[in-house]
């Protein structure tokens, strides 16, 4: 029989609906599976199973009371733990935050509760949402379940080996520049950055504001839809929220592709410094081809602005960072340090204590380009910079419905392989950091494998195009019949140990 | 253009940030790394090109000022390292 942990959120809903299986014993299977797999994959920072029995025991009781229950009600997921919980613990993976308890739920919580979503565990990440590998956390990496000895990705890597490693149904992360994205494709799910401004930030512990987007994390297409009714639309808590009420993102799943425009960007694929494995362009290539039977007309073209992405990013995040993190002094929340004789030897030395090595370079460097006498050549510059690569964007979705790349150059990196050399760290943030640098919303699913590991391929849309992305997505899942194979390679987990 | 170490320290300064020697030797050397790699960035011709604050197009989202309730001083101050009464306590900081 299909153990319940390895089930998507819908296809768990229909067993639900139809009483086959209760929503406390699909909690217990998850719980059961994080029992048996967490010690090797450290997905999560804090786990919740009382609070989670008990909303479990609520859906049972309402619909052994023949009441309807919404399309997640009862599912359990994991979340990053960068959103602010009441009363639970939110640390961002730092030292700074160990004891915060949010004195409030963000938006995205309070809506997921709405939902009657349960909420299993918090989980881990790069330290503040800065890091490609989920190393930067100050409690320990997570490992990716494909390969223990490989990295999740990051930031989200938490959440995504949760749903990856089915400790999990579904999964929340943060999207910075590819921190929802690259985790999902080198876990082999499907993850989704909305268009910035589609999911209250409100009580999302802000890394870069101009950048930063929660989204889905989930075994399937449908599930990033279900998870987007959920989360997406106005805030008033929010004024970067859009105030228009969000779409029904499952409502093109299973509708023809045929005569969608694919247009398939270069420097998506070599750039210099950096050239897109083989094993992964050939995944990307193979795809094509699918949706290519499938009615869609493809196309190579170029966005020639894309290769200052790169800089541009790692200007933008750490000057809007080095802001954003000044709030973390000592005085109000977060780590003190005791025993200082003045004021600001006690933020310097709270600052020292509390934050790690990543986060320190990001507010070095932010800091430095936002200082006097070099914001025009950086900052300034990075800014202008930032609207040729919009303008880019924007001129290709004038021809394209969809662009198409690989998520990341490579599949999953071995840990320990990128730590000491923060550039090469960055560079592998190569095919997901102009999407953020636009605003555009990007879907990452797995498109197959190379050596064993899962590719992730990236579908890009113009602002606010996520029902086209989420179709495109689905109908190439659908044909091409990747899903769930990772249920075996779960069970190679639960072996290894 | 090369930072100097003395130019980190000063940075670490206005970043509120304490370094050791050592430390501060590898950032030299990690910051110039990466500014080297910004350098592309002057390839750009931005002379006629506005810089990008906010990607999506949208003006002044308003609403209504309606009062509803803030957070009680405890619950507001209940992450506080210190506090004396309803106050954050800090060390000295005029003497």
């Amino acid at each position: 029989m299909t153990e319940l942990y390895t089930l998507t959120a819908h296809a768990a809903h229909a067993l639900l609906t139809a009483r086959e299986v209760s929503a406390r014993a699909l909690l217990e299977s998850v719980l059961a599976r994080i029992d048996a797999v967490e010690p090797r994959l450290h997905s999560y920072l804090r786990l919740l199973p009382e609070t989670a029995r008990a909303q479990a025991d609520a859906v049972d009781a309402k619909i052994a009371a023949g009441e309807a229950i919404g399309p997640l009600e009862g599912i359990p997921l994991a979340l990053k733990d960068i959103l602010c919980t009441t009363g639970v613990p939110t640390t961002c993976a730092s030292r700074m935050l160990e004891n915060f308890i949010p004195p409030y739920d963000a938006t995205v919580v309070r809506r997921l509760r709405e939902a009657g979503v349960i909420v299993v565990g918090k989980t881990n990440m790069d330290e503040f949402a800065m890091g490609s590998s989920t190393e930067n956390s100050a409690f320990g990496p997570s490992h990716n379940p494909w390969d223990l000895s490989r990295v999740p990705g990051g930031s989200s890597g938490g959440s995504a080996s949760a749903v990856g490693g089915d400790e999990a149904l579904l999964g929340i992360g943060t999207d910075t520049g590819g921190s929802i994205r690259q985790p999902a494709a080198y876990c082999g799910v499907v993850g989704l950055k909305p268009t910035y401004g589609r999911v209250s930030r409100y009580g999302l512990i802000a890394f870069a504001s101009s950048l930063d987007q929660v989204g889905p994390i989930t075994k399937d297409v449908t599930d990033a839809a279900l998870l987007m009714n959920a989360i997406a639309g106005p805030d008033p808590c929010d004024s970067t929220c859009f105030p228009e009420a969000a779409p029904d993102y499952t409502a093109g799943l299973g509708r023809s592709i045929a005569g969608l425009r694919i247009g398939v960007p270069r420097e998506f694929f070599t750039q210099e410094g950096v050239q897109v494995d083989a094993g992964v362009e050939r995944a990307v290539r193979t795809a094509l081809d699918l949706y290519a039977k499938l009615g869609a007309e493809i196309e190579e073209c170029s966005l020639p602005n894309v290769r200052f992405s790169l800089p541009t990013y790692y200007i933008i995040a750490p000057a809007e960072a080095s802001s954003n993190l000044a709030r973390y002094d000592g005085v109000e929340f977060g780590y003190r340090q005791t025993g200082t004789k003045d004021i600001i030897g006690m933020m310097t030395a709270s600052r020292d204590r509390g934050f790690g090595m990543e986060v320190k370079r990001r507010i070095m460097l932010g800091t430095y380009v936002l200082s006097s006498g070099y914001y025009d050549a950086y900052y300034l510059k990075a800014s202008q910079v930032r609207t040729l690569i919009r303008q880019d964007f924007e001129r290709a979705f004038e021809r394209y419905d969809v662009l198409v790349s690989p998520t990341a150059p490579s599949v999953a990196f071995p840990l320990g392989a990128k730590v000491d050399d923060p550039m090469q760290m960055y560079l592998n943030d190569i095919c997901t950091i102009p999407i953020n640098m636009a605003g555009i919303p990007a879907l990452s699913l797995p498109c197959g494998y190379d050596r064993g590991l899962p590719v992730g391929l990236q579908l890009m849309g113009a602002h606010w195009a996520e029902p086209a992305l989420l179709q495109a997505a689905y109908a190439y899942e659908q044909a091409a019949g990747w899903t769930r194979t990772a249920v075996d390679e779960a069970g190679r987990v639960t072996a290894a140990g | 253009m090369a930072l100097s170490r003395e130019e980190i320290a000063h940075v670490a300064l206005l970043s509120r940030l304490h370094f050791t020697e050592e430390e501060l030797a590898r950032f030299t050397e990690q910051m110039n790394d990466i500014l080297l790699h910004f350098e592309t960035l002057q390839e750009a011709d931005t002379s006629a090109i506005a810089a990008t604050t906010h990607v999506v197009p949208m003006v002044n989202v308003l609403r209504d000022d309606v009062p509803c309730p803030s957070l009680p001083p405890d619950t507001a101050l209940a992450n506080a390292p210190e506090r004396v009464d309803d106050l954050f306590k800090v060390p000295r900081v005029v003497e």
